[in-house]
């Protein structure tokens, strides 16, 4: 079943592609922000973890947990003293001050570690797979990593509707202008914002470090992916980024099969098409 | 506000207004005679300027008056490039008419792209112009004729229909630099000061005023669209008739067509049409000192616009005329 094949292993793969664009959405959402530098921060995760587990000699697990909470801070910190003081209603200072540190990021990783191709071993983990039935094999860590995607999102819903930060932050993706009113620091809920998106993008990049090959440049497509996913999915809609990173597997499993020069551009056809024929997403909350 | 600016009433002498013009005539001049003069690099680094002056004008026009910020310019220098090459090598057109016959198709092909580009707003009009140039890229390494993935070279027998000599073609090749800057700059301006102008500049300022006055705000930013997307690849046509070559890679690259020409823009002034010109200015400077530095000069430029941002957004330009300095080229109007 070559096309049941597809389907699984694009699916898998969408779950990836959730991982990159909950962050952005997250972001998107509470600050009408877009971080164009959202790729580089998940390839300077992967190559966090690649420190964490080859020089200083950690478990995977580990290196995971130890990368998630530096993003975190940095994430919370950058938006402090930086991001705070573009953010008005102006969208260029923004986008120009992370298209700067796109370029910068891009640049310190070539001047660290150099333009080689790298990959975090997961030891045996990355190789192994579930086998159903004769022809389809299930990899673990495609599965675990859906897995984990779905986990996260989980917690974002959790945060987001049972919380009281969850309160403050739909209340500031509400009306931002208001919400100082009633007390609460803008500078501050968005930093928790900004931290929180980083945590998911360090859990993206980590994956991302073990599934596959990686270098200093791989970031800006990989904007490209979680902004299709969000838009895909529909904005505001936390489980609309799932169904758009699926969509967006999917879309490119299938583009790979026809030939391998076809795999991005049929995700980017995808995305192209619902622009076009549903331009709030396919799951988008009014 | 006694500045010099378009006079809604006739004025007298004026000297600011004459000095300016003759600044203006002078570089023009000294500009225009540049193969009598500068050593063979010296004219290669002016053509790669020019072409830079011209791709700023355009971003500046798009960005500065309509607030459509996109990070996908790159799609229509490398459209213009394909385009004439393709024009150039299958379909017999001469090089030199290739050229504005490449901007006039892209500008054909701008309108399909730019309805789907105008589906999205704001931020996310900026990453959706990125995708469309990725796609671009993509489907340029489709076609064998053209190279597919690894790029084609403009056979020498059409580099040399342009004139014989060596020297011959970089005369030639300057003077078509020199006239799309020229266009670029003298466009805008014109632009600018016609009821266009008055539109785009009321549209900068505040959108919803500017509807409420009848300005039909999606059709005016359209059309501008359109109209940068054919000067963008007007000039990317020329940058790869000037190179010879094209590959996807370096026709559709973002860092040189977008992350330049847009540090260019805001590091000298955004919404003026000295800043881009000053940007050019400092961003070649920039480049002769640190040729040897390789990444570090990237980081070194990624920092600068960063800092612009945070000190003072309106660029170098936009901070020297806050301090007093007369514009050059004036497109205000002022009642005096």
């Amino acid at each position: 079943m070559d096309i049941l094949n597809l389907l699984i292993q694009g699916t898998l793969l969408g779950g990836l592609y959730a991982l990159f664009a909950a962050g952005l959405a997250l972001m998107f959402g509470v600050m009408r922000f877009i971080n164009i530098a959202h790729g580089d921060f998940i390839v300077v995760s992967a190559y966090l973890l690649l420190v964490a587990v080859l020089t200083l000699g950690l478990h995977p697990l580990v290196g995971i947990a130890l990368v998630t909470g530096l993003m975190a801070g940095a994430g919370y910190l950058g938006q402090r003293v930086l991001l705070n003081r573009v953010l008005d209603e102006d969208i260029l200072p923004p986008v120009l001050v992370t298209f700067g540190l796109s370029i910068i990021l891009q640049n310190a990783l070539m001047e660290g570690f150099s333009a080689d191709s790298q990959r975090v071993p997961a030891g045996g983990f990355d190789t192994a797979s579930l086998s159903l039935g004769s022809e389809i094999a299930i990899g673990l860590l495609p599965l675990s990593m859906f897995l984990a995607a779905i986990g996260v999102l989980g917690v974002l819903h959790w945060i987001f509707f049972h919380t009281h930060l969850g309160r403050l932050l739909r209340a500031t993706a509400d009306d931002a202008a208001i919400v100082p009113l009633m007390g609460a620091s803008n500078a501050h809920t968005f930093a928790l914002a900004t931290g929180i998106a980083s945590a998911v993008v360090a859990i993206a990049g980590t994956m991302l470090a073990m599934k596959t090959n990686f270098d200093p440049t791989i970031g800006p497509s990989r904007l490209l992916f979680a902004f299709e996913a969000v838009i895909i999915g529909g904005l505001g809609n936390i489980w609309g980024v799932l169904a758009g990173g699926i969509i967006l597997g999917v879309a490119q499993a299938i583009g790979a099969q026809i030939d391998a020069g076809f795999q991005i551009l049929a995700g980017h056809i995808a995305f192209l098409v619902v622009l076009a024929l549903r331009p709030r997403g396919l799951f988008a909350k009014s | 506000m006694a500045d010099a600016t378009v006079p809604l009433t006739k004025s007298g002498f004026d000297p600011a207004a004459l000095a300016t013009r003759a600044a203006i005539i002078v570089a023009v001049g000294v500009l225009a005679t540049a193969p009598f003069w500068a050593s063979r690099a010296d004219l290669r680094m002016l053509m790669e300027a020019l072409s830079f002056l011209a791709l700023a004008q355009m971003w500046n026009l798009l960005a500065g008056y309509t607030g459509l910020i996109s990070v996908g310019q790159q799609a229509y220098v490398g459209l213009g490039g394909y385009l004439f090459f393709a024009l150039a090598m299958f379909a017999g057109i001469p090089v030199l008419w290739a050229i504005p016959l490449a901007a006039g198709v892209a500008a054909l092909i701008a309108v399909p792209v730019g309805w789907l580009a105008f589906r999205l707003q704001g931020a996310y009009f900026a990453i959706g112009t990125w995708v469309i140039a990725e796609v671009f890229r993509l489907l340029a390494a489709q076609f064998p004729a053209l190279g597919g993935g690894s790029g084609i070279s403009l056979p020498v027998a059409l580099a040399k229909s342009i004139a014989q000599t060596r020297g011959g073609r970089e005369t030639v090749m300057y003077y078509v630099a020199f006239g799309i800057a020229l266009l670029s700059v003298a466009g805008v301006w014109l632009l600018l000061r016609s009821r266009w102008g008055l539109a785009l500049t009321a549209i900068r300022d505040s959108e919803p005023a500017a509807a409420s006055l009848g300005v039909d705000v999606r059709r005016v930013k359209f059309m501008v669209y359109i109209a940068t997307a054919a000067g963008t690849a007007l000039t990317g046509a020329f940058i790869f008739l000037q190179k010879l070559r094209i590959t996807p890679e370096a026709a559709f690259s973002v860092t040189e067509w977008s992350a330049f020409v847009i540090f260019i823009v805001v590091i000298g002034g955004l919404g003026t049409i000295e800043g881009p010109i000053l940007g050019v200015i400092l961003f070649f400077a920039l480049r002769d000192l640190a040729a040897d530095w390789g990444t570090w000069y990237l980081i070194g430029l990624g920092t600068i616009a960063i800092a612009v941002m945070l000190i003072d957004r309106r660029g170098i330009w936009g901070a020297l005329r806050a301090r007093g300095v007369p514009e050059i080229f004036a497109t205000r109007r002022v009642l005096k």
